[in-house]
């Protein structure tokens, strides 16, 4: 257990989120397409959980007693290859490669061609349920190891995830910690235009699950709501995470048309200026 | 693992070179009787669970009739009900998968490769995942629980499927081998099981191989390759055959998907009709892997015996195997018009 939040662990924290923005920007200009938006609204998030949070080793994807991260929203495949050459997975250079033929890192995460993705997503509404698998076979082996697993605010008008959502809960699969990145947008539009997900908080806690409600830009918030989760007992826990896709970047910040669109070399150079870093 | 005993004596000698054995004697199941596949699956896995202690079993909601409460009720720490929600069965299957478990995921046919496809392509084959997939109630002979019980494309949906291993096993002895052949395979594998009775067709000393089809008998006139329950009909159509002068082989093509093109191909070139035999759509099943593997390296004359691209409907198994054709009768009709 670590011990509490310091200042510099948050000041730590907040500089690796912008170096994540940072390569997520430059990786998907280079590939000139992939999802911005919905990468920059869960880079705070997903920070916290490897350079915090996560028991997990570069030296050793497979560790048997590692945390898991399952990206549930595996379109913010960006997000993930950032975070994992930020871990020391692999090389940095090797995100340049994002979406070209040959590369690992493919348009959505495959497991089989790169470490430390735990498993294949892309396809949405799946997620939940692998990570409540993986729970029940941890709890088998009784290892204490914790599975999270990061949803989209649209994925939850999947039906599986409904059915994922009893599962957790009906075996009190305590080891689950699930993160909505509730950015308000999908594809298409407003989540509340496109299909009302509202009350979400009401929907989880009726399903069973100790719901936190967090602002998903706060760093310490964020790492509160993970130390809370631990705590509860019996019961899966859903962070619902209030963000803003675009996040970080202005003139990216709630536009739904950046969703699935990359920057040009252009904006790269303005958005790089305001995180005021040269991403080296 | 103790395996039925029944009628036949026939033994494997059919392997050495040149030798083709005569058709085994008709056996109506012997002393073993008859045995529905699901039957036999339930009581291997319960065998499988006390042998290895990765094994985990999933259903969803229908355990009494997949026969996945015998390993339920002998390991409810290794049993999960996920209830009426078969992509999520796929996918925390797939979760045990990768937290090192072996896990066998089980509904019926229709449910698991139809409902949860995209989730057994996403997750399962995509990620080349170690799940093994036993499907019961396959095919037309579920009964009376009418067409939206009957699987009649599962087998395609399987066999599409990157990564995916098929099988199809004829009855309860083969169905034992199969589950113990499977649990020491790595990778996602789809297995057929039946809900009605069916007679042992296959010898005491069978051993089920991965991709390695088995020969009853070589047929100089005709051979049928067949699956599942189709396989002692077959059995009964080449010894009709017989009798009538013509020289019909059985192939029992267990393993749909890797098919075992090396007994399809010699069984080919030695007669002049290649007849497939399935209790599954015509479109996309075994007359389909076996048409494709033919047309591409040995154009011969095939039939296929099948559902004509059509649903099924209620009825006894015996009324619906005469209503769709599926019978020796039926068979042996279609064999001689086309020879």
């Amino acid at each position: 257990m670590k011990s509490a939040i310091t200042t510099t662990d948050i000041n730590f924290l907040k500089d690796k989120a912008r170096d994540l923005r940072i390569e997520i920007l430059k990786m998907l200009t280079e590939a000139g397409s992939g999802h911005t938006g919905g990468s920059l609204s869960a880079a705070d998030i997903v920070t916290a959980l490897y350079f915090y949070k996560m028991r997990h080793n570069a030296e050793d994807p497979k560790w048997r007693e590692r945390d898991r991260f399952l990206l549930s929203k595996g379109h913010a495949a960006p997000l993930l290859y950032a975070v994992l050459a930020l871990s020391g997975y692999f090389d940095k250079p090797l995100l340049k490669t994002l979406r070209k033929l040959g590369s690992p890192l493919q348009g959505h995460p495959c497991s089989k061609m790169l470490p430390g993705v735990e498993v294949s997503t892309g396809s949405l509404g799946q997620g939940l349920s692998i990570a409540n698998g993986i729970a029940l076979g941890l709890k088998l082996d009784r290892l204490n190891s914790r599975v999270y697993c990061l949803l989209g605010d649209g994925e939850i008008q999947e039906g599986q995830v409904w059915e994922a959502a009893m599962t957790a809960s009906h075996y009190r699969l305590d080891n689950v910690c699930a993160i909505i990145d509730n950015n308000g947008l999908q594809i298409d539009g407003q989540c509340c235009d496109v299909m009302s997900i509202e009350p979400i908080v009401d929907k989880w806690k009726a399903f069973g699950w100790h719901v936190i409600d967090i602002n998903g830009h706060d760093m310490e918030a964020i790492l509160e709501a993970f130390a809370e989760a631990e705590t509860v007992k019996l019961k899966p826990t859903m962070i619902i995470a209030r963000t803003v896709k675009g996040k970080g970047i202005s003139f990216f910040e709630g536009k739904v048309q950046y969703h699935g669109i990359a920057p040009t070399r252009e904006e790269l150079e303005k958005a790089l200026k305001e995180l005021g870093g040269n991403g080296q | 693992m103790k395996r039925s005993s029944k009628g036949t004596s026939y033994c494997k000698t059919k392997k050495k070179n040149g030798d083709n054995p005569p058709l085994p004697p008709f056996s109506k199941g012997g002393m073993g009787g008859f045995i529905a596949t699901r039957d036999a699956y339930g009581e291997a896995l319960l065998e499988l669970g006390k042998s290895r202690a990765d094994v985990v079993v999933l259903d969803a909601d229908l355990s009494g009739s997949t026969k996945t409460g015998k390993f339920a009720k002998a390991f409810p720490e290794r049993f999960y009900n996920v209830g009426v929600s078969e992509q999520d069965l796929i996918g925390t299957a797939s979760g045990l998968s990768l937290a090192g478990k072996l896990p066998f995921a089980s509904t019926f046919a229709v449910f698991e490769t139809g409902r949860a496809w995209e989730q057994i392509r996403q997750t399962v084959c995509y990620s080349n995942l170690n799940v093994k997939l036993i499907a019961t109630h396959g095919g037309i002979t579920v009964g009376e629980d009418g067409a939206s019980h009957q699987a009649m494309e599962d087998i395609a949906l399987m066999r599409v499927l990157p990564n995916m291993t098929v099988v199809v096993p004829s009855d309860a002895h083969e169905t034992r081998q199969v589950v113990s052949a499977i649990s020491d395979h790595y990778g996602p594998v789809y297995v057929r099981l039946g809900r009605a009775k069916v007679p042992a067709v296959m010898p005491d000393d069978y051993e089920f191989k991965i991709g390695k089809a088995y020969v009853f008998h070589m047929g100089k006139d005709v051979n049928i390759v067949a699956i599942g329950i189709m396989v002692s009909t077959a059995l009964e159509v080449a010894r009709i055959l017989k009798h009538d002068g013509i020289d019909a082989g059985v192939i029992n093509m267990s393993t749909v998907k890797p098919l075992d093109t090396e007994v399809l191909l010699e069984a080919s070139k030695k007669c002049k009709l290649i007849v497939t035999a399935e209790e599954h759509s015509i479109i996309g099943g075994l007359g389909s892997a076996v048409s494709e593997v033919l047309s591409e390296n040995y154009p011969i004359k095939v039939r296929r015996i099948g559902i004509m691209d059509s649903f099924g409907c209620s009825g006894t198994p015996e009324e619906l195997l005469k209503l769709y054709g599926l019978t020796s009768e039926s068979i042996v009709k279609i064999i001689k018009e086309a020879l």
